[in-house]
């Protein structure tokens, strides 16, 4: 308590940035030109950057005061604001790792846009800006309906961003994305309400103390779920992630799997697994054998893809089916396992997104059929793909097997039946990722018109090479972050053995 | 011996408002059309005077033996449609202008209409709650047809007029049940009269006539009609201020006069509310006219504020003001956007003609995006706060099923939405927009800004004058 509230400061910097941008472009609307709009979008892009990096450093602060070591909540504020609901915020070792993988991706996102996106550019980088700031809120927010505001105010500029930048079925794709994950949070909207009640606060704090009944649990579990699931996603409501994934513009795309997917995972142990722990342990079979089909299932639905993004889209939903498998062993090496492939899987595919971005820009295609025989014109290109292709496959060294192996170690200990098919997972995500590796590029240049493609430019060096730093970096040393959610991770499950 | 303190503290603006509505007529037939343009400030101020006067005797009182009583619920309510009819007469005027139909009668209208919603709002006696009904729908049916040369507005006229004769039927012979029953026309009589099955039928049947006022379904189907062909400002008044005094009015009526009875009524409000948010959300999917759309929108939201209405007093009461309140605000001002829309050759009424308007003005669209968002009750902006209040009415008053429709029905109710937000932002522009009223924009702003956007960081206090305005009903 007291102090400079930094996560407040962290939270809304970027909405401070976004309301300045728009301010300076209103105020300058008169006297633009025409022709200047490239030269308008530029400064704006680079205000854009100058926000996200300050908030990267805000979060780094943040990190700075936060102490690993303890357990709870820290860097707490509270302010009282309407009923028995205040404006709170705190962050743990799950959640400040979270936000700091949000800031980091964000400058990424927004400089790997800026040879692809020209048209609007103003608005984008306000979108971007206002977009951080409900996902940087959403992970800080310590109150429950504080928390729903965020989460679901994200939808907003997200649904903005697929459909003013995405590609040629946008509007398909937006709403999809938009309803889909809305039926999921209004459901969670009534559980959140009848907590209120039943409770009398949202505070986390006091929600994880108090025992709902079980059969309660059920129902509200249910309607948690619900909301999360299709975050997630979990099979088989994760049909609007391809579509969304392949329309949005790839900076869209990096931070709709890098970071919103996470917020699903997220859900799962900061709510799901401390305050409804019999409702849990109930559901945790149906839960397994839904991890289990998404891993297996979508891994052979992504083989059969001919699109790029839409095979990393399917990968991302078994990968996240790791996390679900992860989360509901209910033990320290799935929670953390879970954990360390939300992060791991925000870099991993991040990378690949921006890396299919980078033949997309100069191709305009994303057809796997169109490509070929890349390695013999971008040697640099093909080494990142290859190191990334190898990560998401999870071969040891990078922070793709930590992941992994940690939630199937979990799943081993709770379900010998869910490792064993999760493990078959692993194997057809070498299938698919090494096809798509040596039909895009190995094998000969059929494709007349890739004679003339450039390897990488410094801006696609500058967004890729610090993802690839940091997958090897944790696969190696993983205890960097085991160190940071260790303490949050245990408490989860000491919640949830009711301590 | 007339009570002239207890006349005033009561219905203090009423007064006020009726005898300007006189003057104005008489200073209309000395000056004639001179006086067309100054009478829309002149009705404005005196709306937002009446405003200030229910907010002076906010504790209300009681006059007339028993025939109204006003307390601070009422007051609340009077409040909000004062202002809020204000400004809907002060936008109207440019529109009017332009459509060379700028009359004094107009603003004499609005200051009738709104005088009738005072006197339902103040009723505490069936007779009294009649005749404001009466006053209120009639000065509405003229208005509804004020541009006496277009058909359409004299189809939606008359269509209105002859629905809502039979409503008002159906109002009266309930109301004449019921006093048949009780043995009388006051509101606290009647509660404290032994509950009868002829009362119940009288209940039934005054309750389809409220629900018709409030454009509810099964007695919706006039709603869509009239906002399609009655003139747009007209539009955005009936959407704000009578929306907000006739639902307050109705859940009067089920406190003060049916409380006791709250097991006989709560389940036909339930269904009425889940059929409103049901065929309001379904129908507004495919509408291509604006004014429609926005039409089956507010039988949606009216289902929304009847499950507070079905919570019952004590639960739903205060979360109905704060619900009524910020819809209000935002229904006006989305109907202030659509007139702020001018194209060649008129208004624009299609959805589609709103392509681009991010591209060509920035400003409105995020004004009305922020509207529409707010309305749909998506977070972070105001009307999630209201939708926030009616579930935890519902919850807690242990509505579930009605609960899981509204939500649903929040689902679908972003279809359309959304649709909004896709043409204005995503589309590319067909033609120019012609130049607006600064008046017009200046109250879609006001709205955006205050629905939107301020509500969120004074929630606490809407909330804690409608929860300390409701507790004026338990007196």
């Amino acid at each position: 308590m007291g102090g400079f509230p930094i996560l407040s400061a962290m939270t809304f910097l970027p909405l401070a940035g976004a309301l300045i941008i728009m301010l300076v472009r209103a105020a300058t609307a008169g006297s633009r030109e025409a022709t200047s709009s490239d030269k308008e979008g530029r400064t704006a892009l680079m205000a854009g950057l100058i926000i996200s990096g300050a908030t990267f450093i805000a979060s780094l602060a943040a990190f700075a005061g936060f102490d690993a070591s303890q357990s709870g909540y820290q860097l707490v504020e509270q302010y009282s604001w309407y009923r028995n609901i205040s404006y709170k915020m705190g962050v743990d070792g799950l959640s400040i790792s979270l936000i700091l993988l949000t800031t980091f991706l964000i400058p990424i996102c927004l400089l790997a846009s800026w040879n692809s996106i020209h048209n609007r550019v103003t608005e984008y980088v306000v979108a971007f800006l206002v977009l951080e700031t409900f996902i940087i809120g959403v992970f800080t927010a310590m109150d429950l309906v504080l928390f729903y505001i965020f989460f679901e105010a994200g939808l907003i500029p997200m649904f903005l961003v697929i459909g003013i930048w995405g590609g040629k079925d946008k509007i398909y794709a937006a709403f999809k994305f938009f309803l889909y994950t809305l039926i999921g949070s209004l459901l969670m909207l009534v559980a959140v309400v009848y907590m209120y009640q039943a409770a009398g606060s949202t505070d986390f704090e006091v929600l994880e103390k108090y025992a709902f009944d079980p059969g309660v649990q059920t129902w509200l579990w249910l309607a948690f779920v619900a909301s999360f699931a299709v975050k997630l996603p979990m099979w088989p409501v994760h049909t609007w992630l391809p579509d969304a994934h392949v329309q949005a513009p790839t900076a869209g795309s990096v931070v709709l799997a890098g970071v919103l997917l996470k917020m699903g995972g997220y859900g799962f142990l900061r709510f799901s697994l401390p305050m409804f722990p019999d409702a849990s342990q109930l559901f945790q079979p149906v839960m397994f054998a839904l991890a289990v089909i998404a891993i297996v299932y979508t891994s052979l639905v992504a083989w059969r893809q001919t699109d790029m993004k839409k095979l990393i889209a399917y990968s991302s939903v078994a990968h996240m089916g790791f996390v679900t498998l992860g989360v509901f062993a209910f033990n320290e090496a799935g929670v953390q396992g879970a954990i360390f492939q939300m992060l791991s899987h925000g870099l991993i595919s991040g990378a690949l997104f921006l890396i299919v971005g980078v033949v997309y820009d100069r191709m305009h295609t994303r057809e796997i059929a169109a490509y070929g025989g890349l390695v013999h014109r971008m040697p640099v290109y093909a080494t990142f793909f290859m190191l990334f292709t190898m990560a998401n496959v999870g071969l040891p060294g990078t922070s793709g097997f930590i992941g992994e192996i940690l939630t199937m170690v979990g799943g081993f200990q709770a379900s010998t039946w869910a490792a064993a098919g999760a493990a078959l997972g692993v194997i057809f995500s070498a299938v698919y990722m090494l096809t798509l590796y040596r039909r895009t590029v190995f094998g000969q240049m059929t494709n007349p018109d890739l004679n003339s493609i450039r390897d990488m430019n410094l801006i696609e060096w500058v967004c890729i090479a610090p993802l690839a730093f940091l997958t090897i970096l944790f696969g190696v040393a993983p205890n960097l972050i085991f160190n940071i959610t260790e303490g949050s991770a245990l408490r989860i499950l000491n919640l949830m053995a009711g301590g | 011996m007339i009570d002239f303190t207890a006349m005033i503290l009561t219905i203090g603006p009423e007064l006020w408002l009726v005898a300007i509505a006189l003057a104005g007529v008489l200073i209309g037939a000395t000056f004639k059309d001179r006086f067309n343009s100054v009478s829309i400030k002149f009705g404005a101020i005196a709306l937002f005077a009446a405003a200030a006067i229910s907010l002076m005797n906010y504790e209300g009182g009681e006059a007339f033996g028993g025939l109204v009583r006003t307390n601070t619920f009422v007051n609340f309510a009077k409040f909000v449609s004062y202002v809020l009819a204000g400004f809907a007469l002060i936008a109207s005027e440019g529109f009017l202008k332009r459509h060379g139909t700028i009359r004094y009668e107009y603003s004499l209208l609005i200051l009738l209409a709104s005088f009738g919603m005072g006197i339902i709002l103040s009723a505490a006696d069936l007779m009294t709650l009649y005749m404001g009904v009466e006053t209120l729908s009639l000065s509405s049916y003229v208005l509804a047809a004020f541009h006496r040369d277009s058909t359409k507005a004299a189809e939606a006229g008359l269509k209105y007029f002859v629905l809502g004769a039979l409503a008002s039927g159906m109002l009266l012979y309930g109301a004449s049940l019921v006093y048949g029953f009780s043995g009388s026309t006051e509101y606290a009589l009647i509660a404290a009269a032994e509950p009868s099955i002829g009362m119940m039928f009288g209940m039934v049947l005054m309750i389809v006539g409220l629900a018709f006022k409030v454009s509810a379904a099964p007695m919706h189907i006039w709603t869509p009609d009239v906002y399609e062909g009655a003139p747009t400002p007209v539009v955005a008044f009936f959407a704000s201020a009578p929306k907000m005094a006739s639902m307050v009015v109705f859940a009067n009526v089920m406190f003060t006069v049916f409380g006791d009875v709250i097991d006989q009524w709560q389940i036909i409000l339930c269904i009425i509310a889940g059929l409103s948010m049901i065929i309001g959300s379904l129908g507004a999917l495919t509408q291509t006219n604006i004014k429609r759309l926005l039409g089956y929108s507010s039988i949606a939201n009216m289902g929304y504020a009847l499950v507070a209405v079905a919570a019952g007093k004590e639960l739903g009461a205060g979360p109905l003001l704060v619900f009524m309140t910020l819809y209000v605000i935002a229904s006006l001002g989305l109907f202030m956007g659509v007139l702020a829309m001018r194209r060649k050759g008129g208004m624009v009424e299609g959805i589609n003609e709103l392509g681009g308007l991010m591209r060509k003005r920035p400003v409105l669209t995020i004004a009305l995006s922020i509207l529409i968002f707010s309305m749909a009750g998506l977070p972070p902006f105001g009307g999630f706060f209201g939708k926030w209040e009616v579930l935890t009415a519902g919850v807690d008053a242990g509505l579930m099923p009605v609960v899981i429709i509204l939500v649903l029905a929040s689902v679908v109710s972003l279809g359309y939405y959304l649709r909004l937000i896709k043409i204005m932002w995503f589309d590319e522009p067909t033609e120019k927009f012609e130049t607006i009223d600064g008046s017009v924009t200046m109250t879609v702003l006001l709205a955006a800004l205050v629905a939107g956007i301020l509500f969120l960081f004074f929630i606490n206090a809407l909330s804690g004058w409608a929860g300390s305005a409701a507790l004026g009903l338990a007196g």
